[in-house]
């Protein structure tokens, strides 16, 4: 077993070697621009990036004409969102999305907001999730766009999409999902789940970093986007910009593996997932599991360690790679919104870890984490005064703290 | 941003976690910031003659605050009263080698201070009336 270990494959993931070795010859061999039309170099450039589509279009139910190419995800949300409401302005100006979006959908819509868009950021239950119900009730005649994620990148609790899309359809209104976290790890079919757009990107799912897709519904209904990007009408018009070929193979040779995988991944994910929260959970007092039980992604465990901080418990077990929802970790020095919006208090927020985990774990590392996180946990709360308190038998919602 | 190796020391190496009893009249007792906050200091004195011959701390916070807390109970001991009333956030931040992201944790290190020192030294002028009172009635 090898140091360090990865537990943050939610934030990203290593490219697999078999993705790697099929992008290789398009860097120095088959070089050329898919764009090309008049030589060889151009024609097997070409025919690279066409396979690939066609591989990521069957990874979610699609026809390979309806995957357009962008730099990532958050490009793909942009597009969706920018794309959706430029075109369809006349026809009404009101978004509904979720309270716990990444923040390319959310940061996305504040900016629409502000060129006159009305948006419903629609709240979640106390385990992550929108409901079908609450999305009708916010239907109005102004409506354009529906936007609700898959998975959570943060809890892992998963959407109930295939409702939504009902609910959608019924209503006639284009249903938008980033579907970043979910693709390659889930089951995941645009037709059952009615879905018109979708968001993902390769760098979640072991391929490479910088590309991504958004999926653009052509039949009953066909989404029309207007363009962020002009400059040679690449993507149908929708996204222009000559093609990366050797990172669209790898997101092709990704997908593959991730749609042959699944099955048996997801399976021995969700034990190791499941080994890994019974053996801290099992061990310690005073840890909350936080997002849906069940309907959760199988590699994900976000637990938050009561009078422990994020940040502390992150270098005490520095040599596994984790994640945490503290303040302390983020550029801006607020707690995680996402738990914010289960009605997890800040000091839960301050004290949560996520675990990511992903293809190449073992259940050797997944001892060896429980190992070194309960004694992080057990060494920190003997630093911890809130812990002494609480040992005491101090209500510390009762305590009066002199903050500054 | 990799910790620095004297955050990281601190965290392995906690100098004088603990406690006192509050109650005794010897100790001084600091709390400062919230659970809400991510940032929670408890930092004690004991003092002898103005001296401060011991320190103790808790902390709930990240590694900064718990090697600026740590660091102040070293700094605190052996110092007098007086003394101890110069410290600054800003020598936290040059020992620690803090990043600017993180100096509001030496402030919170600095409040701490100045909270166990006002909480002794409230204790003290507390002490000093009743016994005059007791020499005034004998």
């Amino acid at each position: 077993m090898k140091l360090p270990i990865y537990l943050d494959n939610n934030s990203t993931t290593p490219c697999d070697p078999r993705v790697v070795d099929v992008m290789l010859p398009y860097f120095t061999e088959k070089f050329g621009n898919s764009a090309s039309r008049n030589h060889t170099f151009g024609w097997e450039a070409e025919e690279g990036v066409e396979h690939a589509r066609k591989q990521i279009a069957h990874i979610i139910g699609a026809d390979a004409k309806e995957i357009i190419f962008t730099s990532g995800a958050t490009e793909s949300n942009n597009l969706a969102l920018q794309g959706i409401v430029a075109m369809y302005r006349e026809k009404g100006d009101h978004i509904i999305t979720t309270a716990t979006e990444h923040r390319a959908v959310i940061d996305t819509a504040k900016y629409l907001e502000k060129k006159g868009v009305s948006v419903t950021f629609l709240p979640v239950d106390k385990e992550g999730r929108v409901s079908a119900e609450d999305v009708r009730n916010a239907i109005t005649d102004k409506t354009i766009l529906i936007s609700v994620m898959m998975a959570n990148n943060e809890i892992g609790t998963i959407n109930p999409i295939a409702e939504i899309g009902k609910v959608a359809k019924e209503k006639g209104i284009i249903f938008h999902c980033d579907a970043t976290q979910g693709v390659g790890k889930i089951p995941v079919n645009v037709q059952e789940m009615g879905i018109d757009l979708m968001s993902f990107s390769a760098h979640k799912i072991y391929g490479p970093k910088g590309i991504g897709a958004l999926y653009v519904r052509r039949k009953a209904p066909r989404v029309r986007l207007e363009p962020m990007i002009y400059g040679g009408g690449h993507e149908r018009g929708m996204r222009s910009g000559t093609l990366p070929v050797a990172l669209i193979v790898g997101f092709g040779k990704a997908a593959e593996l991730c749609e042959q995988e699944m099955v048996t991944e997801s399976v021995r994910m969700a034990k190791m997932r499941d080994r890994l929260q019974e053996g801290i959970m099992g061990a310690m007092d005073e840890v909350y599991l936080n997002g849906h039980p069940t309907e959760r992604l199988p590699g994900n465990l976000n637990i938050s360690f009561a009078y422990v901080e994020g940040e502390a418990l992150l270098m005490g077990v520095k040599e596994i790679a984790l994640s945490s929802g503290s303040a302390c970790t983020s550029a801006t020095l607020e707690p995680s919104y996402v738990l914010r919006a289960l009605g997890v208090g800040s000091d839960l927020a301050h004290s949560s870890i996520r675990f990511g985990l992903g293809r190449f774990n073992t259940d050797e590392e997944i001892e060896y984490t429980i190992d070194r996180m309960l004694k992080a946990v057990t060494h920190l709360r003997e630093m911890s005064p809130l812990y002494e308190m609480a040992k005491e038998g101090i209500d510390l919602k009762s305590v009066q703290w002199a903050a500054h | 941003m990799a910790y620095s190796e004297k955050v990281i020391d601190h965290y392995n190496n906690p100098r004088n976690v603990g406690s006192f009893k509050k109650e005794d009249d010897d100790v001084g007792t600091g709390i400062v910031g919230a659970p809400e906050c991510g940032d929670v200091m408890k930092l004690q004195i004991k003092v002898e003659n103005d001296t401060i011959v011991d320190a103790k701390f808790k902390t709930f916070g990240c590694g900064s605050a718990i090697a600026s807390s740590s660091l102040a109970t070293e700094w605190l001991k052996g110092k007098s009263v007086g003394e101890a009333q110069k410290i600054k956030n800003t020598d936290i931040v040059e020992e620690l080698n803090l990043p600017p992201v993180k100096i509001h944790c030496s402030v919170l290190a600095e409040d701490a201070i100045k909270a166990a020192l006002g909480d002794y030294q409230k204790k003290a002028e507390e002490k000093k009336p009743k016994v005059e009172e007791v020499a005034a009635s004998s």
